[in-house]
């Protein structure tokens, strides 16, 4: 006997997969723009003169690039979770998933300032701009406007790994998927559809980034160039 | 075989930019041709046609008794005929001189590698860098490199050679050695086609020169023509080269 | 230690870190392979076979490596082969490798200038040769540190395939922490050693870009 490919038992379950797609999109809202935060924070950091700074930071970025993702939300959830600290999952997820990008952020945006040219900074002091001034306009705005693909395809990457914290019982995309399948016993069409959901998301993230973009950095559009 | 190559209105156009308006004319065997003209004026396309790494809108391009426009065109044929060498040298940084000059016989005429090695070794002792065999492309100067993209076109023994401002990258002082060594290929019977800007090589070495402008054979002949130039536009061409 | 935690564990944990690496170089190399034609694929004359290896490239890469693992792990499980969870996930982990590994070729490919393939075909060599003996010799050059910095990606990767009980290196440190309950000594150990393997590849990444750039300029 062949196996049938069956999503009729599915349709029923319509509500859950929606609120999982959402949950997914609401996670991957809160860690871009912590994430994001964290990047320029930590960015500044890892250029900073103080050289404590600069080291705390750096073994920050490699330590979050260099282990699994998953080792990350067991260390953190059940960690936390030994200490006595029970926090919603809601929150651990989006928190290990903010430490994670963050630290791929800080090394995109620590590029982005590095190809500021000197002069641009000689320039800016000559016409006598404050220090924060220099930093927010001159450095800052440009290198994120430079960095700005890599950072979108960076925060893309990660509403994708957002699915490994289901293993830590979140409610996203792939942990409503794992529910569903357990009670309908329609393993391969349930991740079938779930697999063409985040496809949709990544589309739509994508789609979504570049708008905001277009927003954002006039100059990109207008020149139709990556600076 | 009467015409190595013979273009016959030519025209050629990149999207609506038409570059070739009706191009023609002809190259006998063993004659040499330079081709002068304007930046623009569609010199370097005109070249690229005739080995096909461009293709024409219309007109007909015959080289050693092959149809280049023709759809069953041997291709590969084409090339082992015709030899092209560019301004940029474009030689295999990743190859010693000797694999640049052999890889082509050997992979297209199945020459034994000690063949291959005998045959760079004449190629380049025709251009005069046999000490350069075992050296890789960047420990050469740009002279030195234009000389062994020439022996590596000629160690495929192509009937036809074309050269593209291939002196127009180097320094003054080493544009010399390249030029000597295209003159003894002329004299040695070579058909050329020269695109060039050096008025001093066409008048020693070439049989005839055509004058390009805006995508047409404005003017050719002898090379009395670059002293006695009949159009304005030569003229002005020329006193402006000098 | 912590009480409870022994070298036993320590072994098991080991044990794991053993089957991390072996799943990761099968990843790698089958991967690899997928890898090369994705990127010929993506290369090619014919614009169809251009596209479908660019909506396979586009859906890998859409799509998170966990759903992929479902989706092979559940797929053979009704083409009615039963096979060890090895299998699933080196199959998983290939399709993903093979979609990332073909993109960044793709682009070292590319990055060769256009002029020496040029010049290759004047000579009358065929398309492959011009490809074999040109093309990529240099293109190699160009992608070899993004390829040892996309191991990492894989080392890191082969975590996942936890979840359909392959033990490996975390499927172990979960084993343990069920048993005895210190995730923060167990779960660190486990990034001690994921980063013990991919931070020497990421240094050594970053080394060689480092000298590409040099040597290019
Ligand atoms: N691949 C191409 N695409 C579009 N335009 C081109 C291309 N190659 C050449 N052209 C245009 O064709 C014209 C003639 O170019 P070319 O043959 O290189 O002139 P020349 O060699 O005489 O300087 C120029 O205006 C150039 O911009
Ligand atoms: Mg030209």
């Amino acid at each position: 006997m062949t196996y049938q490919l069956d999503f009729t038992s599915l349709g029923a379950y319509w509500p859950q997969f929606l609120a999982g797609a959402l949950t997914t999109l609401q996670f991957t809202l809160y860690a871009t723009a912590l994430g994001l935060v964290i990047g320029i924070v930590g960015a500044i950091a890892r250029g900073s003169h103080v050289g404590w700074l600069r080291l705390v930071a750096g073994i920050y970025v490699e330590v979050v690039r260099n282990t699994p993702f998953l080792i990350q939300i067991f260390f953190l959830f059940f960690g936390l979770a030994s200490l006595g600290l029970r926090m919603p999952i809601f929150v651990a997820a989006v928190l290990a998933m903010v430490i994670n990008v963050g630290a791929y952020s800080t090394e995109i945006v620590r590029a982005g300032i590095e190809s500021v040219h000197p002069s641009q900074i000689e320039a800016a002091e000559s016409l006598g701009l404050s220090r924060f001034q220099i930093y927010r306009d001159i450095i800052l705005k440009p290198a994120l406007e430079r960095v700005y693909p890599s950072l979108t395809s960076q925060f893309t990457l990660m509403m994708l790994m957002s699915s490994v914290t289901s293993q830590v019982s979140a409610e996203e995309l792939t942990g409503a998927a794992n529910n569903i399948q357990s009670v309908t016993f329609r393993s391969m069409e349930t991740y079938l559809i779930v697999g063409l959901l985040y496809l949709l998301l990544t589309l739509l993230l994508k789609a979504g980034f570049w708008g905001l973009g277009q927003v954002l950095f006039p100059r990109r559009r207008r020149l139709g160039t990556v600076l | 075989m009467s015409v190595a190559v013979k273009l016959e209105d030519v025209h050629k156009s990149f999207g609506a930019v038409e570059v070739l308006k009706g191009v023609s004319f002809e190259v006998a065997p063993g004659e040499v041709v330079a081709i002068i003209g304007r930046s623009g004026s569609g010199k370097s396309t005109a070249l690229r046609c005739i080995n096909r790494l461009e293709k024409v809108q219309s007109g007909v391009i015959e080289v050693c008794e092959r149809q280049v426009n023709d759809a069953k065109l041997d291709l590969r044929a084409l090339r082992q005929d015709v030899g092209i060498v560019f301004q940029s040298y474009n030689l295999f940084p990743h190859l010693t001189i000797a694999e640049n000059i052999m890889l082509a016989p050997r992979r297209v005429k199945h020459i034994t590698r000690a063949a291959g090695r005998a045959l760079a070794l004449e190629k380049l002792a025709q251009v005069g860098l046999e000490e350069k065999i075992d050296a890789y492309p960047e420990q050469l100067s740009g002279g030195q490199q234009q000389r062994v993209a020439i022996a590596r076109s000629l160690a495929m023994s192509p009937r036809v050679m074309l050269f593209d401002e291939v002196t127009s990258a180097l320094d003054p002082h080493l544009t010399g050695e390249v030029l000597r060594v295209m003159e003894t290929l002329a004299k040695g019977g070579m058909t050329m086609i020269v695109v060039t800007h050096e008025m001093g090589f066409a008048r020693r070495a070439a049989d005839r020169v055509i004058y390009m402008h805006m995508g047409t054979v404005w003017e050719s002949g002898s090379a009395d023509i670059l002293t006695n130039p009949q159009t304005p536009e030569l003229q002005d061409f020329l006193a402006n080269e000098l | 230690m912590p009480t409870g935690f022994n070298l036993n564990y320590l072994i098991y944990l080991f044990q794991g870190m053993g089957w991390t690496v072996l799943l990761s170089l099968l990843a790698f190399v089958f991967g690899g392979l997928g890898g090369f034609l994705v990127m010929l694929a993506r290369i090619s004359r014919i614009e169809a076979v251009r596209r479908i290896a660019n909506v396979y490239i586009q859906v890998v890469q859409g799509v998170p490596l966990l759903i992929i693992l479902f989706i092979v792990y559940f797929g053979l499980g009704i083409l009615g082969v039963s096979m060890p969870p090895l299998v699933a996930a080196g199959l998983a982990l290939m399709i993903y490798c093979s979609a990332f590994l073909g993109e960044i070729w793709r682009g070292s490919v590319e990055a060769v200038p256009r002029t020496q393939t040029e010049a290759a075909e004047c000579l009358a060599l065929t398309r492959w040769q011009v490809l074999r003996d040109v093309v990529l010799p240099q293109a190699i050059r160009i992608a070899t540190p993004p390829t040892v910095g996309f191991l990492v990606q894989v080392l890191k990767s082969t975590s996942l395939v936890s979840v359909i009980g392959f033990v490996e290196l975390t499927r172990a440190a979960q084993v343990i922490n069920n048993t005895i309950f210190q995730p923060f000594a167990i779960f660190g150990i486990a990034g001690v050693m994921y980063f013990a393997l991919c931070y020497p590849l990421s240094l050594w990444s970053r080394i060689l870009e480092r000298k590409l750039n040099v040597g290019r300029r």
